[in-house]
């Protein structure tokens, strides 16, 4: 196989090397625990205090409001969950929308178990929450509001500062699950109204088995983790502090290119729309055609099926995700695909294609004109397609 | 997480098409949970299978099964082509992963959806021939429980 085309940043990325080469030390050399008093511990203690301190800065937060933990889904559970509990008395409502990460999902769906209340939000043919819905939704009992930053399949960016203000007047809280979306976007917590904030490392090119949850001062959720006083005592656990140094460094580098970086995505990202809708008929854009991630494309190729197409990139050398059935374990396609209201086999042929950094117009045109070879090719084996042709004759 | 035989067959799927005229043709399957089958059979005077072709929209495994199921069928009488079951088709792929066997049953499936449609066309019984299931999935997936 010749080179790897590795479209596929959205599931996870490539560690850099810079982030690499700085976690390096914290295995063999500073492996002290943060917490002794010798000078490996404290060396230990100092990295994680600045990695936070370059965390916070980056979301416009205090360092203290940055808890580390193992990654997107713990921090989404941990937010959840200790929010339920914590503000149980206040009531058992929470809202979220129907194109959640299944980190919120699968939550939401294990509290309804045990006798709270949740309410999904509705998303436009777009992917985007629909904010009336959402105020209309908040009752005296809802205790928090948990919708995703960006969406994780269709790109779609949510209007994250409409939905603060919105928490803000009812008074509720505000959970963002911003996994897709930092490192991507510039976030600020304070202009959002934000009150926790999930999000993972090796999304930005820095570790996995790192992430962190970031809690507004005053909100009072309980620990996840129970133990030792790390983490102010909020998430036990010695601290994985390679990984910490490594998200640091991540984040430190997303923000410091993220202007030039994305404007290159964006430009590479819209020539790929463009040229596929262009290019292969019976194909459609899935999310919004603007305001989604700079690097996301997503489409749905009529007649045929998602995983077929991923085994044939593959043999391609080109790594890509689908939201079809087969790729997911289960027999139902893709909940945000279903939730923008496109038919079941329709969200079966749909193909995720995310950029990175190093994505070039090269492997973009090679990318295309592989796509299209081998649409044409599942097309003429598909029956549904022999179906429209005698239909259109 | 697919035999060499399955890529294989993915790859260079064998009988891929459709037969003008065919005598017996046989659609399983729905678009619901991804994968649909049709099956051609254009068989002798003889009850011989002497040709049989698909077409499938579906996974790699559906794609797999498909083709080596015609290729099991070819030549074979219509008894013979009856004793192509599930297992038979994932025996000559050496094997497929637990999530895909339903794709077997699938092949399985459209031979039997073939053979009806040529049994109803010529007002014949087939013995042991019993009238397709539409939904190949029904009863499946069982809920795991979770913690």
């Amino acid at each position: 196989m010749g080179k790897l085309i590795y479209l596929d940043n959205a599931a996870t990325t490539k560690t850099s090397e810079s982030v690499l080469q700085a976690m390096l030390p914290y295995f063999t050399e500073c492996y002290g625990n943060a917490s002794s008093i010798y000078s490996i511990g404290t060396k230990s203690k100092e990295a994680i205090t600045k990695s936070r301190e370059t965390i916070a800065a980056t979301l416009g937060a205090k360092p203290e409001e940055i808890y580390f933990t193992a990654g997107g889904s713990e921090s989404d559970n941990w937010a959840l969950k200790a929010t339920a509990e914590a503000y149980e008395s206040k009531g058992k409502h929470i809202i979220t929308s129907k194109i959640e990460h299944h980190a919120i999902l699968h939550t939401c769906e294990y509290l309804e178990k045990r006798g709270y209340e949740v309410t999904y939000i509705d998303v436009d043919e777009n992917g985007t929450v629909k904010l009336d819905q959402l105020e209309k939704a908040i009752r005296p009992d809802t205790i928090l509001i948990s919708i995703m930053y960006a969406n994780n399949e269709i790109g779609t960016i949510q209007p994250i500062k409409e939905i603060g203000e919105i928490a803000k007047k009812y008074g509720v809280l505000f959970h963002t699950d911003a996994v897709q979306a930092y490192g991507q976007l510039p976030i600020n917590v304070d202009e959002c109204h934000i009150d926790m904030l999930s999000s993972s490392g090796h999304k930005l090119n820095g570790p996995k088995g790192i992430g962190f949850l970031y809690i507004r001062k005053g909100v009072k959720i309980r620990s996840f983790v129970h133990g030792g006083a790390q983490e102010r005592k909020r998430r036990a656990g010695t601290e994985n502090v390679p990984g910490i140094v490594g998200y640091g460094k991540a984040a430190e580098e997303a923000f410091a290119s993220m202007q030039d970086r994305t404007a290159k995505e964006t430009e590479l990202r819209d020539y790929l729309i463009d040229r596929v809708l262009a290019e292969i008929p019976y194909t459609r854009l899935n999310g919004h055609r603007t305001n989604r991630l700079p690097n996301n494309a997503n489409f749905s190729f009529q007649f045929i099926e998602g995983e077929s197409l991923l085994i044939m990139l593959d043999m391609e050398g080109i790594c890509g995700s689908s939201g079809s059935a087969c790729t997911s374990g289960s027999l139902d396609p893709s909940h945000v695909l279903m939730a923008i209201g496109l038919p079941h086999e329709i969200a079966h042929g749909s193909l995720r294609l995310t950029l990175g950094a190093d994505t070039t117009k090269e492997d973009i045109d090679f990318v295309i004109e592989k796509v299209k070879g081998i649409v044409a090719k599942l097309r003429s084996m598909s029956p549904l397609y022999e179906d429209f042709v005698k239909k259109q004759k | 997480m697919y035999s060499e035989k399955v890529m294989d067959h993915f790859q260079h799927p064998r009988n891929v098409g459709e037969i003008e005229n065919a005598s017996g043709v046989g659609t399983v399957g729905n678009a619901k949970c991804g994968d649909i089958m049709r099956m051609y059979l254009d068989i002798d005077d003889n009850g011989i299978i002497q040709e049989a072709k698909f077409k499938t929209f579906g996974c790699g495994a559906a794609v797999a099964t498909s083709s080596m199921a015609t290729e099991l069928v070819k030549g074979k009488t219509i008894q013979e082509a009856l004793e192509v079951t599930n297992k038979a088709v994932m025996e000559a792929l050496d094997g497929l992963p637990p999530v895909k066997v339903h794709c077997s049953l699938l092949a399985e499936e459209a031979i039997h959806a073939a053979l009806w449609d040529y049994a109803e066309k010529h007002g014949i019984k087939i013995e042991g021939l019993q009238k397709p299931k539409s939904d190949i999935h029904e009863g499946e997936e069982a809920e795991e429980e979770e913690y």
